[in-house]
């Protein structure tokens, strides 16, 4: 008889009717978006402080190189003494005062520029001050040795290598940091699927042990049954609370950035980042261009029929670890000496792809990694935006596969028996004697 | 005879551990069967096997003279030792999803569900979370999910333990009830008092073997030692029991009984029958008190266990 489809809903249904499940499913989100608005909300505050800056100039070089900016304003103080700018400054309750000394040599301003306030400013202040003053004082020197500033600015060029395959796709940096996003966050998500949900499965079959239900189970249904059934069940719940995630974040995402008009786009990731900054160093209108144009070169549907069968794969081979220690111990204390050997292998994928992933995806340790299958998933998954042949990916998956048939066959057998098992914590040793049970 | 259940030398080793060592019983259609044995027997392991959770390493195991098959498991009602529930599923649900699992249909489930929370008066219950039970509540519950599916083959591993004796009767009555109508029972427990009282065959498992099984009434006899125990009055108590003592093997007794000056248990040579030893004594005492003295489930238990 087939029970599996009662198993599965049966799992599934106790996974999502939890009480813990609901509330992690639909406060987490909310946690999460709470927390970048509370951090966007807080750098904008800091950012849209207004300062007001005075400058005492006594060298009349540096005093109009300052011009006012959103959030300061520069002030010129001139014909006082030091002291009474000082007081005049206090007074105004200005942020602070900059002092500029007179000096014998104007161009060497080293131990005479002095800056006062209240509150110790911060280092981008200062290095902000420190730069123009720089600027100013290089610049005159180069007048004075009689170079023309017009001309050393026009010098400066940008350059903009543009990329192409020899199979004339066109390619751009911003196509690979786009890569590497979609690979490192299809290869992270497994990642933490595997061990959230990898968890789930094995407390849910230490509860079945301890509350002793187990015996009143298989002696209807095959342990292999019960166990596919529990790891699918738990998996679809996942699935679904990854679902209600992504629907509710980006819902929450955008009331949020509606409601309080913060511009998204200053608060992204590294990886943004280092988008932005590529934007900077080239003309927008273009980068927008590679941006659709690289969305549109990613292998999407690759990706998208790799994404399902790595993923998939890569999460019932480990699951059927996660089942099988949760077969062999009697409490979750118990579990660490054999969760060791799986998170190894998991935490070695994750490095590997975000180390020689982003080197060179072609390497020779990536392309290794990619086939080895307890690191497969993740690092082929990281691969694949880069364009992997068809061949690695079906040799990979094939290995994956048959492992993974070999894994739940083990795993089946330990948890056949180890789920009849009370007392004391298995070691390896029983653990391998149980396969010939 | 008609059995329902038999097992042929079934053998089974963990590594090199053997817990049980060419094991065959028979069940007759319609008994009471008491599976017993000191603790680590194998009784347990054997109950496994029948289950089909653990395959044996050799021999077989029939039901209704075919071998076990995988489609027999609705056949069998199975009451662990070591009960459990989900704690966190409700009643209703909990006892719906485990007679799915034995085969039923959840429509015929809901309604035998609704006939026993009736009859053992528990209507209410139906949204209740395991764990709001009490342990004889949860006992309960427990045994409807054994009996739901009406399986030909019941077994109950130790049935009355954590029942109050309201309801330990109340569960007594509906497995005899359950025999009536035409199931048959193993019975597995140390009580040996409710042995006694239900079993009508037994099998004693000890050290992985079996070293005893039959008709109850038939160890019995295989058991009585042609013993009696006597209560008399005489005027010369000592002399009596001298003269006897003589003649007879004599063990003291002890049984509760009015002003009884000599008390007895005669043991008799094979070839003397009852009704020699009551002429002998009639003409030396008053008898007030004369019984076979049959061995209980009790001491046959613990004879065999020992002498093995």
């Amino acid at each position: 008889m087939n029970h599996l489809p009662l198993i599965i809903k049966r799992e599934y249904l106790n996974k999502v009717r939890n009480k813990s499940f609901i509330v992690m499913t639909f406060l987490s989100p909310m946690i999460m978006i709470a927390l970048v608005a509370v951090v966007a909300y807080l750098s904008q505050i800091n950012n849209d402080k207004k300062r007001t800056i005075s400058i005492l100039d006594e060298t009349g070089v540096v005093g109009e190189v300052f011009e006012n900016t959103e959030n300061t304003t520069y002030t010129l103080i001139s014909d006082t003494g030091f002291e009474t700018a000082k007081e005049l400054v206090k007074a105004k309750k200005d942020f602070g005062l900059l002092y500029v000394k007179k000096s014998s040599d104007t161009l060497n301003l080293v131990e005479s520029v002095n800056f006062y306030s209240d509150e110790s400013p911060s280092v981008s202040i200062i290095s902000n001050l420190e730069r123009k003053i720089e600027k100013r004082l290089s610049d005159i020197k180069l007048q004075n040795d009689g170079v023309d500033i017009a001309q050393i600015r026009a010098s400066k060029t940008t350059v903009n290598i543009a990329q192409e395959t020899f199979g004339g796709e066109k390619t751009s940096k911003i196509d690979s940091y786009l890569k590497l996003a979609f690979g490192g966050a299809a290869g992270y998500l497994l990642f933490m699927f595997i061990i959230i949900y990898g968890n789930m499965i094995m407390r849910s079959v230490i509860e079945e042990k301890t509350s002793r239900i187990i015996e009143v189970i298989i002696s209807s249904v095959k342990p292999i049954q019960l166990m596919l059934g529990k790891i699918i069940g738990t998996s679809l719940a996942g699935i679904t609370q990854f679902l209600i995630w992504l629907i509710l974040g980006s819902v929450l995402l955008f009331l949020v950035s509606a409601i309080f008009g913060i511009d998204l786009m200053q608060i992204q990731s590294p990886q943004q980042d280092m988008i932005n900054q590529a934007m900077a160093s080239s003309e927008a209108q273009n980068i927008a261009q590679d941006l659709i144009t690289g969305f549109v070169n990613l292998p999407i549907l690759n990706l998208c029929v790799a994404f399902l069968f790595f993923f998939i794969g890569g999460y019932l081979l480990y699951s059927s670890f996660y089942a099988a220690i949760g077969a062999a111990v009697d409490n979750e204390t118990d579990t660490q000496q054999f969760m060791m050997p799986i998170i190894m292998p998991l935490v070695l994928a994750v490095y590997v792809g975000v180390f020689t992933v982003i080197e060179d995806p072609h390497g020779t340790v990536s392309t290794i990694f990619s086939f080895i299958p307890l690191t497969s998933p993740v690092v082929m998954l990281m691969r694949i935006p880069f364009g992997v042949p068809i061949w690695q990916q079906l040799l990979s998956f094939a290995i994956l596969v048959c492992t993974f048939i070999f894994t739940v066959w083990f795993a089946a057998k330990i948890y056949r028996v180890g789920i009849l098992m009370y007392g004391k914590k298995p070691t390896y040793k029983e653990l391998f004697k149980w396969l010939k049970y | 005879m008609n059995n329902l259940l038999v097992a042929n030398s079934v053998s089974k080793s963990f590594g090199d551990f053997k817990a049980l060592n060419e094991v065959s019983i028979s069940v007759p259609k319609g008994s009471i069967f008491g599976l017993l044995g000191p603790n680590g027997a194998g009784k347990t392991t054997l109950i496994r096997i029948i289950n089909q959770i653990t395959m044996p390493d050799s021999g077989e195991v029939l039901l209704d003279g075919l071998p076990l098959m995988p489609m027999n498991i609705r056949d069998i009602g199975y009451l662990p030792e070591e009960r459990g529930l989900y704690k966190s599923m409700k009643v209703g649900e909990q006892v719906l999803y485990l007679a799915q699992l034995k085969g039923l249909s959840k429509q015929e489930a809901r309604e035998r569900l609704k006939y026993w929370f009736e009859k053992l008066e528990i209507g209410d219950w139906w949204n209740k979370k395991i764990q709001e039970l009490s342990k004889g509540q949860a006992q309960k519950i427990q045994f409807i999910v054994t009996v739901i599916h009406r399986p030909k083959l019941l077994i109950f591993d130790e049935p009355f333990s954590g029942f109050d004796p309201i309801n330990a009767s109340l569960i007594k009555d509906e497995i005899l009830q359950l025999r009536d109508e035409g199931a048959t029972v193993i019975f597995s427990t140390h009580r040996m008092e409710s042995v006694e009282e239900l079993c009508d065959h037994i099998a004693l498992i000890h050290k992985s073997n079996k070293v005893l099984d039959g008709k109850l009434t038939d160890v019995k006899r295989q058991f009585k030692t042609n013993t009696f125990e006597v209560g008399m009055q005489s005027d010369n108590p000592e002399e009596v029991t001298r003269i006897i003592k003589e003649k007879f093997e004599v063990f003291p007794a002890t049984f509760k009984n009015l002003n009884d000056d000599i008390k007895l248990n005669i043991k008799l040579p094979e070839d003397t029958s009852s009704n020699d030893l009551l002429s002998f004594l009639t003409s030396k005492a008053e008898i007030h008190h004369f019984v076979e003295v049959i061995p209980s489930a009790n001491d046959i238990f613990i004879q065999t266990v020992k002498n093995n």
